[in-house]
């Protein structure tokens, strides 16, 4: 390992996002008026409960107990030596309650708000359905009222995870606007903050929005990677030293920069992330913010500076991809300010890219992956044929693919 | 004249007049462009003191379902920005005087270019610059261009905005400062919240800046209790919807006439 403590030269990645919430150049805070108050006070919240003990015991309590943390990692036997490369573990975020790594955030936020702040309710959006239903049980769990918004084509792809949400006692509204996916249910979940912000707390999905949202959320999730380097230098359940590349899908970013996060150091661990390349980036249609130069560039989305897909005008594009958890027009503020620093790197995978990494999993390891994680596979497909035998791909598999049966079935046919 | 000069020597007026501002809002290019040029003369001819010229975004997370669905709407007819600028030049030319603050989002202004906007802006005929979702701590560029050219800043306080924040607008806003009326997106309302009259002088306890009242606002009446507190009197959905209506020319001029009414008779 480099002795990177000591170079002067060397970024220091924890003093991100500055004061201002900013991550270099992005970041920030562009919000109306009403919501100022809101997010400093969230601000305070946050910090005050990152370092308060009884705070942090009780999150990973119900982690431990509630969530069923640690996941383990999985050495892929099978799929590595299919692909007869780099020896492939999965950091298995699908075993996490409710199935995907949303928990680790909602969790962290609902009692952050339960504890900490004194509002009564709870708004959210959600694209996948997943941050949905791990919102809605946290909210179940503490007794919150929850209204989750989701935008009406996201409703009929995730047909279950709807069902799901009701279940739970969460209300369920339908945005019909715009592209009528995250995007739009975003919207919809600030206009409502923005209207109840006295009472409510706007629970966010993913490492985006205004400050402090993306450092709180990466922070939450930041507990993948943790677990995930322990693990890794583990010789009994996992290889016993660092691995090469890690590989994480990107939708707004949660789950890749939750397990980049603790191997920023280490610099010697390439970070991949994968976004949805869609029909193709020629097309046009895909959500691919960074891979698609003419229409991915740097602009203001739902509050934050990052890399947006939009045209001439400013006016956001419409994305598509075949899973609802990575088909947003922007990315976290945290992943655009890695990939100039070039400590991180992102690629993407089409929809049938990741219909080939979803298979594989599926009939090599008996795993069936979230749309989303299948995209980083779907890499790791292409990735692990080129490497040597003995180095290691560490792949975050952020979710179970149950909530996908009906866009793969449909696929398949 | 700089732009912050015609918009304060609009208040002075009204302020002799002893009576508020009447501040129209339209989305340009809604319904089409025709109508929009048609709207605004109508507006400027039934007692607008200031005009909001809003510039379509896809994503305006601060409005309600009618400004939103208009400006979608203008937008699937391909306004642009350029587009937006272009019918201000010829309302313009058609005689119109009265001060513009061009009102959207901060991506297209960015995506535009700050500094080609606000140059683009002043030559056009726009006179001050409201974007939402632009707090000053993230207004740097922003003033820095509208400063240079004379344009006005103008910021939104809300009724949760704390002491700090309405210090820190009040330092920073030139030609107004918008008030929103109530903690929410724009809209109709039938009923004018009753904590108003204390947040306007909350904030007027920090700056002589004029003070305009806006969201929500939607008759006469509303608009004469506004001007009993504030300097200006803002409407927009109540009149964006007159504008959708089938005669929406006349229309426009006739709630345009009773709010300009009520905005010169405090109640
Ligand atoms: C299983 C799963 N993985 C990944 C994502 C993408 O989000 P993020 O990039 O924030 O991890 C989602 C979003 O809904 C998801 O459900």
């Amino acid at each position: 390992m480099t002795q990177g403590a000591k170079d002067p030269q060397r970024v220091n990645y924890r003093a991100v996002p500055d004061e201002s919430g900013h991550f270099g150049p992005y970041g920030g805070k562009f919000v109306p008026e009403t919501l100022m108050p809101a997010l400093e006070e969230l601000e305070e919240a946050y910090l005050q409960a990152r370092s308060d003990p009884d705070f942090l015991a009780e999150l990973a309590y119900l982690q431990r107990t509630y969530v069923g943390r640690p996941t383990p990692i999985t050495y892929a036997r099978r799929l590595s030596e299919h692909l007869g490369g780099a020896q492939i573990y999965l950091k298995r975020e699908d075993l996490a309650h409710t199935g995907a790594h949303k928990i680790n955030n909602a969790l962290g936020q609902a009692l952050l708000m339960k504890r900490k702040m004194g509002k009564t309710r709870i708004v959210a959006e959600t694209g996948a359905g997943q941050h949905g239903v791990a919102t809605a049980t946290a909210a179940a769990l503490l007794g919150i009222e929850c209204v989750v918004y989701m935008g009406t084509v996201d409703m009929a792809r995730q047909e279950p995870n709807v069902f799901r949400m009701r279940l739970l006692g969460t209300e369920v509204r339908g945005v019909d606007s715009g592209s009528r996916t995250l995007k739009d249910a975003i919207n919809e979940a600030i206009r409502d903050w923005v209207t109840n912000v006295r009472t409510t707390h706007y629970l966010l999905g993913s490492a985006l929005g205004p400050h402090p949202y993306p450092a709180m959320v990466r922070d939450f999730q930041s507990v993948i990677g943790q677990e995930a380097l322990q693990q890794m230098l583990d010789s009994q359940d996992g290889p016993g030293r660092l691995p090469d590349v890690i590989v994480a899908c990107v939708g707004g970013g949660s789950n890749a920069i939750g397990i980049f996060h603790p191997f920023l150091e280490y610099e010697q661990v390439r970070l991949i992330g994968v976004e949805a390349g869609g029909l193709g980036i020629e097309s046009g249609q895909h959500a691919a913010r960074f891979a698609d130069p003419k229409l991915g560039r740097l602009g203001v989305l739902q509050g934050t500076k990052s890399y947006v897909l939009q045209d001439e005008d400013g006016q956001i594009a419409l994305t598509h991809s075949i899973s609802a958890g990575l088909d947003y027009a922007s990315v976290g503020p945290e992943h655009a300010w890695l990939r100039d620093l070039g400590r991180s790197e992102y690629t993407y995978c089409t929809d049938e890219q990741a219909m080939a990494g979803f298979k594989a999993l599926c009939e090599l390891e008996g795993i069936i992956p979230a749309l989303e994680s299948a995209h980083a596979i779907g890499h790791v497909l292409k990735l692990a044929p080129q490497m040597d035998k003995d180095q290691i791909i560490l792949v975050n598999l952020s979710g179970r693919g149950d909530k996908d049966l009906g866009t793969v079935m449909k696929e398949l046919k | 004249m700089s732009g912050v000069e015609r918009i304060r020597t609009v208040f002075e007026k009204t302020r002799r007049e002893g009576r508020a501002a009447f501040m129209p809002y339209h989305a340009m290019g809604y319904p089409n462009r025709e109508q929009t040029l048609a709207i605004v003369k109508a507006l400027a001819e039934s007692g607008a003191d200031l005009f909001e010229i809003g510039i379509p975004h896809s994503d305006p997370l601060a409005d309600g379902p009618t400004i939103q669905t208009a400006t979608y709407t203008a937008l699937t007819q391909g306004t642009t920005v350029a587009d937006c600028l272009a019918m201000v030049r010829e309302l313009r030319a058609a005689g119109v005087t009265q001060p513009f603050c061009a009102m959207t989002y901060f991506n297209p202004l960015f995506a535009y270019g700050v500094e080609r906007f606000v140059e683009d802006g002043v030559q056009a005929g726009i006179d001050g610059l409201i974007v939402p979702d632009l707090p000053p701590e993230e207004a740097e560029e922003v003033e820095a261009a509208c400063r240079r050219a004379g344009l006005a800043t103008i910021y939104l306080l809300a009724p949760t905005s704390t002491e700090a924040r309405i210090r820190l607008v009040a330092q920073h806003a030139t030609g107004f400062i918008y008030l929103v009326s109530v903690t929410g997106i724009t809209g109709e309302r039938a009923e004018l919240p009753p904590d108003l009259a204390d947040f306007v002088r909350r904030v007027r306890q920090h700056t002589d800046l004029p003070l305009a009242v806006g969201f929500g606002i939607s008759n006469g009446q509303q608009a004469a209790a506004v001007a009993r507190l504030a300097d200006g009197v803002i409407v927009g959905s109540a009149l964006v919807k007159a504008a959708g209506s089938p005669d929406g020319v006349d229309a426009v001029r006739r709630l345009a006439t009773e709010l300009a009414a009520g905005a010169a008779h405090p109640a």
